[in-house]
């Protein structure tokens, strides 16, 4: 910072970071959230390993740090809690960039991974394996893998005319979806009571079955991800003013497109493989970060991946522990505090315009 | 001399040409305004211009190269392009929008660099919009907001300025406003071409103007030299007089109805 003359292209709050070739430029209150919502994600994730049937004090936490807590606390943290915890900490990051990349893509704040039909598929995907007589874990995983990969390939194709328009990928998502949804509900109708059941309990969306290997094999893949991150992020910003302005600055456009969809849509898949359809924080993470941030024009993935990281931890926890002995499904928890959280922020968003104007 | 120029260009969308072995030089250095009936090709032709559009035969030179060989950045550094369907992200900031003009200038690791910063602020103070660089540009007349989006483009930094229609639904004061600022960019040094619906505004402003039809060049040069009732009439179908302009000599069109009684 030069002094106090104004600059006029770096209004307030704007920080600006170079040092030597490395040159950056951010928003004060955007490092602020999304550092005070990241403290409060690491803070709740150790509340979380306390939290249970068998009571975990602070002091036998702080012995397992230092290596001296007996073998149960061992067992009851690290091989029972922390898998479920780093889970939703990892898949709510997850979900977050996927929505903020989808919510781009389509210029739409209602984008989300379901636009391209993942979820319908790899619900379907469930069904045919369940129909094939597999029902372990692993095959119901790579059953909704298959499923919704060859979805959201389908739509992508169907889709494509000259290019991807946002707004072609959102009705042929729907109307794929409206028919793998037909189909699914005929399976449910028709089939035998417990397999009905079994994919019922898939579609509800649980975190209860991850373990440290299904967690991994996540955070591998989101490791991935989040290399691509700021590049996506700064090619979204220029892909939202437009196709041809963003290709007359040097955007190559369709190659662009298909790779923030396979980013989504990689995002996705990592997460309801190993859990499930996990509804409504792709929707709302990139949407309240947006607010929270104050980025009034863009989502950003930054915020976004903060954002639903805390939403699905705090969800995961309240379908834990709301009901004491009743777990409940996480998906379900998740359209709850997440929709009441984004209907909150809407109405006082609207009520401060209509105070100012 | 010519920077920018079409050798053959047959181009179109799907299975329909527009432009069939089209030939033409963009003059250095001159504001060149297209005109032409609807669908004539103008918007076309700046669109191959900027290498949004394949052509599908023929090529487009830039620098003496073909403009597919050099690299997409490269082409962004020396052709900026304003389209005509630019979508400002709700909520964005003036200053914003127009830094985001500098992506082809910018890495993964140099995201905003004391040169970028630079650009910006003289691109907003060129177009006269530093005073309003922290609204948002949805608030914003017509005008203004013409003039973010072309101040977007110069903190491109690029010497060739294309800018399809730029006017279109802009009421006569801020057509004049943005023309005015169009015609100071070259002033500068810069080349701009531009596509116009208002023969008049054309005739008044282009230092070179290239008249269209049917997707082939009708005439081109001085709009004084060239503007003829002839002209207006073998391009947009419309019998015209054409007079000076009482204070300026600018050739000035008045078109006269086919309709008899007609006002």
């Amino acid at each position: 910072m030069r002094g106090l003359q104004a600059r006029a292209g770096t209004p307030k709050g704007t920080l600006t970071i170079r040092r030597g070739r490395f040159s950056a430029r951010t928003s004060v209150r955007s490092v602020t959230t999304i550092a005070v919502i990241s403290a409060g994600v690491v803070a709740l994730m150790v509340w979380a390993t306390t939290l249970g049937s068998y009571a975990i004090s602070p002091a036998e936490l702080w012995g397992l740090v230092e290596g001296t807590a007996p073998q149960r606390v061992h067992t009851v943290v690290v091989e029972w809690r922390l898998p479920r915890i780093v889970a939703a900490v990892v898949f709510g990051i997850a979900l977050g960039i996927s929505g903020a990349v989808f919510q781009s893509l389509t210029r739409n704040p209602l984008g989300s991974p379901d636009i391209i039909g993942f979820a319908s598929g790899a619900y379907t995907g469930v069904v045919v394996t369940l129909l094939l007589g597999a029902t372990g874990y692993a095959a119901r995983g790579a059953g909704a893998l298959i499923g919704g990969l060859l979805t959201a390939l389908a739509v992508y194709l169907l889709a494509f005319r000259r290019g991807i328009q946002g707004f072609r990928l959102i009705i042929i998502g729907i109307a794929l979806s409206a028919f793998l949804d037909g189909i699914n509900t005929w399976f449910t109708a028709k089939v035998d009571v417990d397999l009905a059941l079994h994919a019922a309990v898939w579609g509800a969306g649980s975190l209860g079955a991850v373990n440290w290997t299904s967690v991994g094999i996540g955070s591998a893949v989101l490791a991935v991800l989040l290399v691509a991150a700021p590049e996506a992020q700064r090619r979204m910003r220029r892909l939202e003013l437009g196709d041809d302005a963003a290709a007359a600055l040097g955007v190559p456009v369709e190659p662009t497109k298909l790779a923030l969809i396979l980013i989504g849509v990689a995002a996705t898949a990592l997460v309801t493989a190993a859990a499930g359809p996990i509804a409504f924080i792709a929707l709302a993470a990139p949407q309240i970060a947006r607010r929270l941030t104050g980025q009034g024009a863009s989502v950003d993935l930054a915020g976004s991946a903060a954002v639903g990281a805390a939403l699905l931890l705090g969800a995961d926890l309240i379908a834990l522990h709301a009901v004491p002995g009743v777990p409940l499904p996480t998906g379900a928890v998740t359209i709850c505090i997440g929709g009441g959280y984004l209907v909150w922020l809407l109405v006082r968003e609207s009520r401060r315009e209509r105070s100012t104007a | 001399m010519s920077r920018l120029s079409a050798e053959g260009l047959t181009a179109g969308y799907d299975d329909r040409t527009v432009l069939s072995g089209l030939d033409l030089q963009i003059p250095d250095g001159e504001l060149t305004v297209i005109v032409g009936p609807n669908a004539c090709g103008k918007s076309t032709l700046l669109r191959s211009m900027a290498r949004l559009l394949q052509p599908a035969s023929g090529r487009i030179v830039l620098d003496g190269q073909d403009i597919r060989r050099w690299p997409t950045k490269e082409v962004a550094r020396r052709v900026g392009l304003l389209p005509q369907s630019s979508v400002a992200p709700e909520g964005i900031t003036v200053a914003d929008l127009v830094a985001r003009g500098r992506y082809p200038h910018q890495s993964l690791l140099s995201g905003w660099s004391t040169e970028d910063e630079r650009a910006v602020n003289e691109a907003m103070t060129a177009t006269d919009i530093t005073s309003l660089a922290a609204r948002h540009v949805d608030e914003l007349s017509g005008g203004q907001r013409q003039r973010v989006w072309i101040a977007m483009v110069l903190a491109q930094q690029t010497p060739l300025i294309l800018l399809d229609e730029p006017t279109t639904f802009l009421d006569i004061a801020h057509q004049l406003e943005v023309l005015d600022l169009v015609a100071a960019l070259r002033s500068e040094g810069r080349t701009v071409v531009a596509v116009l619906h208002e023969i008049n505004m054309a005739a008044r402003y282009a230092t070179h103007l290239i008249a269209m039809r049917s997707g082939a060049v009708v005439a081109q040069g001085p709009p004084a030299d060239i503007l003829t009732e002839g002209l207006v009439h073998e391009v947009f179908g419309v019998r015209a007089r054409i007079i000076p302009d009482p204070d300026t000599g600018h050739p000035v069109v008045l078109p006269r109805s086919p309709t008899p009684g007609a006002p």
